[in-house]
């Protein structure tokens, strides 16, 4: 049964990212005075992208079709182990939050490899920047997650929500910092605006779009998906970490439906904040992501350092 | 049984070396083999055949090469087995060589620790003397001769095995010595080039200073007890200032073999000029035997005293070494001069980890204190097996291209396939990424960092995060800089000519060694229980502690402190890894009509793509280096060529990046100045008047007098 729920909460994953991307265009347009398309055109070009025949080029190697695979894989993965509308799913106990972390690495090594692999211009600029961004934000997202894992000393992710919704409301000061540290890390892995813009293709701010330039059909349509689900994996990492309430402990029609309108819910308020952000923020210099990202950094350290100081009784 | 099997690996590692030396003597063999066959006319047919056909004048060398190396790979799989029985029946042998001087006898201990390493010398071992054959027969026999390179990598691989069984401190500074020397021999092995004989020296310079630290070392615990065998130094009572001191001692002398930063200089300049699979068992092998040491000396042999600021010490070097190798590692285009300062790196991480498990030991926590030492000794594991295999691999790359600067290679994934899998192998597992064995042993050493909290000490308890989170970049640095070398090398398009006429190599042995590491990479990353329960008993021996959950979870689960806390379960993650890849490609690719088309890659319009405009190294790690611009020393010059009327037209930019590591203006330049000036002031009584030497000797004579009396 358990088990049942789980591959249901990851395919529930898979299936609901392009609506997330859909929704958060849809807040941006309205925000931005544009006309709104569907909610479900993401779905659409991913299907039409499905059906149209790839391009490759010419000297592409065997890595270069492998790689969507890998990425798609990797990501839905990582979807496994975060949950969604129930905790204390089998499929988290496989792996915990640090894999969860090597498995966003394993997808963006692949993708930064695919970036080389034709070997134009673009693609070496996207992969170059890329993993710049990913070492830089990496310490500082782990610095967010062991201020989590060291108040619930696990680094399960599944036991870490059920301890924050057992101890019920409290207020305390390391999450703040970690939440903001793990929201501004989200952002930069997500590539969202200030950090890569996502709509463009313009090559001085091109990060994660240079290095699928070269894609088509069904290996783009599987990289944007996936990027898509890591959209959707950090939103339930913040939605669901620091607010917790909703999420299903027990296994009954009733409160996993609650579980999903729930998280449905916080998810829509977490793109809206997005959406909100990205229209009044632009982006910045490459060079100064890192000063962001060692906001970031500096965040969650805080939240670390308050943590040990503030909240362990000694 | 067991301590046949560990003497027999010693011995036929010196028998390799010795019977490398026949190279040179086919005559002598050949009037022997003629002597014996007149003598004994009728002996076996088929014995006799082989005989005069390997002393054929063509055969001989071929024959002797595979002969040499074949002895050196059984002394690799006896090592094997030697260390996997003795850890398999938690055992402790000891025994007593007569050899030596008459009243000083070689003592002899097996234990786990000892059986551990000798397992990873094994494996490394069998891998490079399965490459060895088709390597080395590369190289011109009159000016590179075999019979030097076979005996020293004979003696190298038996100086190792020696360190480890050795159980008192002279043998062990003999072993420790001999695997030196011969190593420089190495090192110094294409000699007719004087940057070798320079990086040669310096290596030698560092590994003697190094050894007579450790020998300070020693020297400090046995003037505290009544001999030099370890089992009168594990009694010394020593009090907590000489303690530390011997700590210093033995961190700085094993420190310095393990390429510790800021003592680490040598291993950049020494390991890319050595024989690719003599760099591979330096870097892979030669760093770990420096690590036992020092596991023996801090865990074995002190007192517990100086556990807790020793474990600072090391994670704070450890965190300094792995952070700056990698970045140094990053602006590398030399290929294998990288991969050495990816080994700083990798020590650093190990050294930290080991310091986590001694501060954990220190508070009471003797659990975590094996969960430490069983990351850092798993990491020692895994280390040595991709890095191994990267430095085969850069062999192999070297013969094929005849290059070993990433900046002009590219393409070679098509040319050589075989390679480039391997290769990818290794990236994968030294990038710590998921399903590898280099993810196992970081996120082990994750799970001892977090556990942070049963300390008391609030300092401890912030700088521990801190110093994780330090791991963190490294891995992701370290994530950044192996996709720069694999894309650089084989992605892309070729660069220069001798990459595009590149071939898969021909010969089976090498590829045999590079697979057989790769599958040990990829095998422990699915199964690394078995390693975990080898390294118990390891843990159990020293700390007298083993992990709780050793069995209870068996071989599908990892759960270092209890399933609660955290889990991973390899297995199940590459199953459900091959059910998403195998649904979502299954899917995709079900209808025929939208099989892929082949067309040129997009040019903006200008057309014709160049090798020359892709990303080179340098690019791809130009924000990283301006980033962290304050960890290197960057001289960067762009220089233009003018011409046309009034000189404004720019005909060519040049380009120049030099890069150099901080800690040799910093560090070794005030050193040597400081020596020279004070050897200047020496030279001052060397007057050269045969009166004042007189003189001098007359108030010795004296002062010795004045002692005496």
């Amino acid at each position: 049964m358990s088990w049942l729920i789980a591959i249901l909460q990851t395919l529930l994953f898979v299936a609901l990212a392009p609506l997330l991307a859909g929704w958060l265009k849809w807040c941006k347009c309205c925000l931005q005075n544009r006309k709104a398309p569907s909610l479900f055109q993401p779905y659409r070009d991913l299907i039409k992208l499905t059906k149209k025949q790839p391009v490759v080029a010419g000297h592409a190697s065997w890595l270069f079709t492998i790689a969507p695979y890998i990425i798609f894989s990797a990501t839905v993965l990582a979807a496994t182990v975060v949950p969604l509308i129930a905790v204390d799913l089998p499929t988290s106990a496989s792996a915990d939050v640090i894999v969860m972390v090597g498995f966003f690495a394993f997808a963006r090594f692949f993708l930064a490899l695919a970036g080389l692999d034709i070997g134009t211009a673009f693609g070496g600029m996207g992969s170059s920047r890329e993993m710049t961004i990913s070492s830089l934000a990496e310490p500082a997202m782990l610095m967010a997650i062991f201020t989590l894992t060291m108040t619930a000393s696990t680094t399960n992710l599944s036991v870490a929500i059920s301890h924050v919704l057992n101890e019920g409301l409290v207020l305390r000061p390391s999450f703040v910092f970690a939440l903001f540290a793990l929201m501004l890390v989200a952002i930069a892995e997500t590539g969202r605006v200030p950090v890569d813009n996502p709509v463009t293709h313009l090559e001085l701010t091109m990060i994660h779009e240079a290095m699928i330039l070269e894609y088509s059909g069904r290996h783009l349509a599987l990289i944007e998906w996936a990027s898509q689900l890591k959209l959707m994996l950090y939103g339930v990492l913040v939605a669901n970490i620091f607010f917790p309430w909703g999420i299903a402990e027990t296994f009954s029609l009733q409160t996993l439906g609650l579980g999903l309108l729930v998280i449905l819910g916080k998810l829509a308020v977490l793109a809206i904040f997005l959406a909100v952000s990205e229209t009044l923020v632009a982006k910045m210099r490459m060079f100064r992501v890192q000063e962001y990202l060692g906001f970031a950094y500096l965040l969650g350290l805080l939240g670390m350092l308050s943590h040990i100081i503030l909240e362990t009784s000694r | 049984m067991i301590l046949v099997l560990a003497y027999g690996a010693v011995l036929l590692s010196f028998a390799s070396g010795l019977l490398a030396l026949m190279m040179n003597q086919r005559q002598i063999l050949l009037e022997f083999s003629q002597y014996w066959l007149k003598k004994f006319p009728d002996s076996y047919k088929l014995g006799r055949s082989v005989l005069e056909n390997s002393l054929q004048e063509g055969r001989y060398s071929n024959v002797l090469r595979h002969a040499v190396f074949m002895l050196l790979g059984l002394s690799g799989i006896f090592a094997v087995l030697a260390g996997l029985s003795v850890m398999l029946g938690r055992e402790i042998i000891t025994d007593q060589i007569g050899l030596g001087l008459p009243w000083l006898p070689w003592h002899v201990r097996f234990d786990s620790l000892s059986g551990f390493f000798y397992l990873i010398i094994g494996i490394a071992v069998t891998a490079v003397s399965l490459y060895g054959p088709g390597y080395v027969h590369a190289y011109d026999e009159n000016r590179h001769p075999f019979a030097v390179l076979g005996l020293f990598t004979g003696l190298f691989v038996s100086g190792m095995l020696l360190v480890l069984l050795a159980d008192d401190a002279f043998f062990f500074m003999i072993a420790w010595e001999l695997m030196s020397v011969a190593s420089y021999f190495l090192v110094a092995f294409q000699h007719e080039n004087p940057a070798n004989r320079h990086a040669a020296f310096l290596y030698l310079l560092m590994a003697e200073v190094g050894a007579l630290a450790i020998i300070l070392g020693f020297g400090v615990l046995a003037s505290f007890s009544d001999g030099f065998t370890f089992d009168a130094l594990r009694e010394a009572k020593l009090s907590t200032t000489w303690a530390s001191i011997a700590f210093v001692l033995a961190l700085l002398g094993f420190g310095m073999k393990a390429g510790i930063v800021p003592i680490h200089v040598w291993l950049p300049e020494a390991h890319p000029v050595a024989p690719s699979h003599i760099s591979a068992l330096m870097s892979g092998v030669m760093l770990k035997v420096a690590l036992y040491g020092l596991i023996r000396f801090c865990y074995d042999l002190i007192d517990t005293v100086h556990w807790q600021w020793g474990g600072v010490v090391l994670i704070i070097a450890g965190t300094v070494s792995a952070l700056g190798g990698i970045l140094y590692a990053m602006m590398q285009t030399n290929l294998k001069r990288l991969l050495a300062y990816s080994s700083v790196e990798n020590i650093g991480i190990i050294f930290m980890v080991l310091g986590l498990s001694m501060i954990f030991m220190a508070n009471g926590h003797p659990q975590l204190a094996a969960l430490g030492l069983l990351a850092a000794l798993f990491h020692a594991f895994n280390h040595a097996l991709f890095k191994n295999l990267l430095f085969l691999g850069a062999g192999i790359i070297q013969h094929q291209t005849r290059e070993l600067n990433i900046e002009i290679m590219g393409g070679l994934i098509k040319r050589m396939p075989h390679t480039s899998k391997l290769f990818l192998i290794g990236c994968m597992s030294i990038s710590s990424l998921p399903l590898f064995n280099g993810f196992v042993s970081e996120w082990l050493a994750f799970q001892t960092a977090l556990q942070v909290d049963v300390l008391d000490n609030g300092v401890l308890r912030s700088l521990i995060p801190v110093s994780a989170a330090a791991l963190a970049l490294t891995a992701a640095l370290a994530a950044a800089c192996f996709v720069n070398v694999f894309g650089m090398i084989f992605l892309g398009q070729p660069r220069s000519r001798h990459s595009e006429k590149a071939y898969e190599v021909e010969d089976k042995g090498m590829l045999a060694g590079s697979a057989l590491l790769a599958g040990l990479c990829f095998f422990i990353g699915i199964f690394p229980g078995v390693i975990i329960h080898l390294i118990n008993s390891v843990a159990g021996q020293l700390l007298g502690q083993t992990l709780p959950n050793d069995s209870a979870f068996g071989w599908l689960w990892l759960a270092p402190v209890s399933a609660e806390q955290a889990s991973y379960s390899p297995p199940l993650v590459l199953i459900a890894a091959l059910i998403a890849a195998g649904i979502s490609f299954w899917y995709l690719r079900r209808n025929p009509a939208t099989v892929m088309r082949r067309a040129e890659p997009w040019d903006c319009g200008f057309g014709g793509l160049t090798p020359r405009m892709q990303y080179s190294s340098r690019a791809f790690t130009m924000p990283l280096r301006r980033i962290f611009a304050k960890a290197w020393i960057i001289d960067e010059r762009i220089g233009k060529d003018m011409q046309g009327a009034m000189n404004q037209d720019v005909a060519a930019i040049h380009y120049q990046l030099q890069i150099q590591d901080h800690s040799w203006p910093r560090l070794y330049q005030p050193i040597a100045q400081g020596i020279n000036k004070l050897a200047k002031q020496v030279g001052r009584i060397q007057t050269g008047n045969i009166r004042v030497y007189l003189g001098y000797s007359f108030v010795t004579l004296l002062f010795m007098l004045w002692v005496i009396s």
